[in-house]
This record gives structure tokens, sequence and C-alpha cells, in this order.
């Protein structure tokens, strides 16, 4: 069944257009096509219930990605409606008063096939953002004591909660843009190492979120922490980056 | 180019942007008010000739501008039609290079105090 002839909405059902991929892509190349299911609707629905379905009783070829089901594991992002979400944790009620939904795969990753991307240029950009702790300390030595109430451990307190889902990648213009830039989830990531008293390695990872790939790109649109769904203030950690490198920078430290 | 001449590029378009807020709430007040006055191009040149302050917050003006519009424009091709590397950045080089001329010229004009009415 395809778009150019959808069946019927009967009202019990749900019309959901599902993007088949023929290209790595996605919506925005054309490499594909929305391809139009009716599923049943059941109470307390949410967005990956309906893929689910689609998969299982519909069309055993459509390709998708999810894990835990229960926005833990940050797998079955996907674009609803126009909007990054968590397809697990989306209910159908929220997003679909007119009874139809467009799933499509996340926008600036590649797709691998059909609803399921490529989230190797996203964790990439993680490793050059240096997201990797970098401490000083052995095994053998005592425990580092950092307060709670330190106002580093405070900044870290509102990123660490990042589980990796691409959403604000996925929302980002400026990733559209600049293919190059770090991404909102890769700075949010280094804002919270930077501001790890026991990490040794801030210098560099301040040189690695400068500039044009980096912090500098970004607009402050915001989208990012619109969208994120764990409501991290992911603007707020970039601006807290442009803060700290151009103090380096002024210092001759970058 | 690398990340921390990047970087600088960053830091001089906010600090040009400050002082380009400054500049312009003044030459805006400063128009409103010749023109309420009712004041010819001959008595404003007559006041502007030979006046060091008022070139100066000109020639400032005007540097502010070269440095600002360039980094900005050169953001804007990048992101809206990738253009990116050593063309783009001599390009706008150039754009700095013609706004400090032409507008110095232009500070020049009203401030040398032999030059006759535009």
């Amino acid at each position: 069944m395809d778009q150019a002839t959808p069946p019927a909405n009967t009202g019990s059902t749900i019309r959901v257009s599902v993007w088949r991929s023929s290209g790595a892509g996605g919506v925005a190349s054309g490499e594909g096509r929305f391809e139009v299911f009716e599923v049943p609707r059941q109470p307390s629905q949410t967005v990956l219930d309906v893929v689910t379905h689609i998969q299982r009783h519909l069309d055993p070829t459509l390709t998708y990605r999810f894990a835990c089901r229960v926005g833990v594991c940050g797998s079955c992002a996907m674009v609803v409606n126009g909007e990054a979400r968590w397809t697990c944790r989306t209910h159908v009620d929220k997003v679909s008063a007119d009874g139809t939904l467009e799933i499509a795969p996340l926008r600036n990753l590649p797709v691998i096939r059909d609803l399921a991307t490529d989230m190797s240029v996203f964790f990439d950009k993680w490793a050059r953002a240096k997201g990797q702790f970098s401490g000083s300390r052995s095994r053998t030595d005592d425990f580092a004591v950092v307060s709670p109430q330190s106002e580093e451990r405070q900044q870290v307190d509102l990123g660490i909660e990042c589980i990796g889902c691409g959403v604000c990648y996925s929302s980002c213009d400026v990733v559209e843009w600049k293919p190059d830039y770090l991404g909102p989830a890769a700075m949010n990531r280094a804002w919270t190492l930077i501001n790890d008293t026991r990490d040794e390695a801030r210098r560099e990872r301040l040189a690695a979120v400068a500039g044009d790939a980096g912090c500098h790109a970004c607009h402050t649109h915001m989208t990012c922490t619109e969208r994120c769904p764990k409501h991290l203030p992911l603007t707020a950690a970039i601006a807290g980056l442009k803060r700290m490198t151009t103090r380096a920078l002024l210092k001759g430290e970058l | 180019m690398n990340a921390r001449t990047q970087a600088w590029l960053w830091f001089l378009q906010r600090a040009s942007a400050a002082m380009l807020g400054f500049f312009v709430l003044v030459h805006l007040a400063t128009m409103i008010y010749a023109v309420r006055s009712g004041l010819s191009a001959g008595e404003i040149l007559a006041r502007t000739r030979g006046n060091i302050p008022w070139m100066l917050f000109y020639a400032v003006f005007v540097a502010s501008v070269a440095v600002h519009v360039p980094i900005g424009l050169r953001n804007i091709l990048a992101e809206t039609f990738a253009w990116r590397g050593r063309s783009l950045e001599v390009a706008m080089l150039g754009v700095g290079v013609f706004f400090l001329l032409f507008g110095l010229r232009a500070v020049w004009a009203v401030y040398a105090p032999g030059a006759g009415l535009p």
C-alpha cells in the first residue's frame, strides 16, 4: 500500500506514514518515500507501539531500532510529526490529535534502513570533543572528594543525565548547515568533564570544542534544549564553553 | 584557519557588536537632533570639519563595521552556500578592506578642513 492510495481512516485506527528508505540520505534527500499504514488505536499507545505493530503485523521488512522501551537506553528516537522524539515515551494522544502520524528517521544522520540511523558520526564527535574522562589518580590513591554543593559539581549535575539518544543532534540546524559541527550532546559531555574537578585534560578539551566546528558555531537557537527529552540545558552548556574558551583565549591558553 | 583563530574571530565579532551598539545609538541620536534642528548640510559640515573627536568617533565606527561585517558574512556564506576554505577567507578579507577604505574615505570627507561640499 503506498502513499498514492491511502486507506480510509475509520476513526478507530491511526493513519501512519512511515519512511521507507532507498538510500542513506534521509527524508531531506528524497532517497525513499513515505508508506501509509492503518494501525488499530489502543489506549495508552506509544509511537513505538505503533511502529512495532506495523513491523509485527503489517510489514516485517520495516527496520527500526529500540531496546528498553522505557526511556532509559536512547535507542528509539525518531522524527514524529516533524519533531525528533523518543518514540517509547511519546503517547500517540500527545502528537496525533487528527488521527495521523508521520514517522521518519532522525535528521542529520545517515540512514541504515527505513527508521534506523547510523549513530557512528554522532559518537565519533563525542570522541572528537574529548568526551573521555582523563584522570591522574591510580587505584592506590584515596578517593577524590567532590562536594555536591560546589559550583562545578552542580554544573555537572545539570548535564550528566544525557543518554546519547541523538534527539538534540537531529534537531540542530547548525549540524545540518555545518556537517563538521560537534553538536549539542558532544559539547554537553565536554562541559560536564570540564567541570569535573578530577579531570586533567581541561586545556586540550577546550581546544577541541573551540572554533567553527565547536561551540563558536552555535547560534543559540535553543532547539536542542527545547527538544531534549531529559530537559538538559544544552544551550547553556555550550554558552559555558564559549565563556571558558574566551577566557582561555585571552589568557593565551587556547 | 585553526580553531584558535576561529575563536578570535568569534570574540572580535562579539566585541565589535558591542561597540556598534553604542556607535549606532549615538549616530542615530545625532542625526535625529541635526535634522529636527533644521541644520543644512553646510552647517553640519561646519561642525564636523576639523573636529577631531567626531573624526575619531566615526573612524572607530567604521573600523568596527569592517571587523564585524566580514566575520558575520563569512558564517552566513559558509552555512547557507557551503562556501568554505581559503577562497572564502580571502574574499571576506577583501570585504573588510572595502568597508574600511570606503568608510574612512567618507570620514575624511566630512572631517578634512579644506574639502568642499559633497
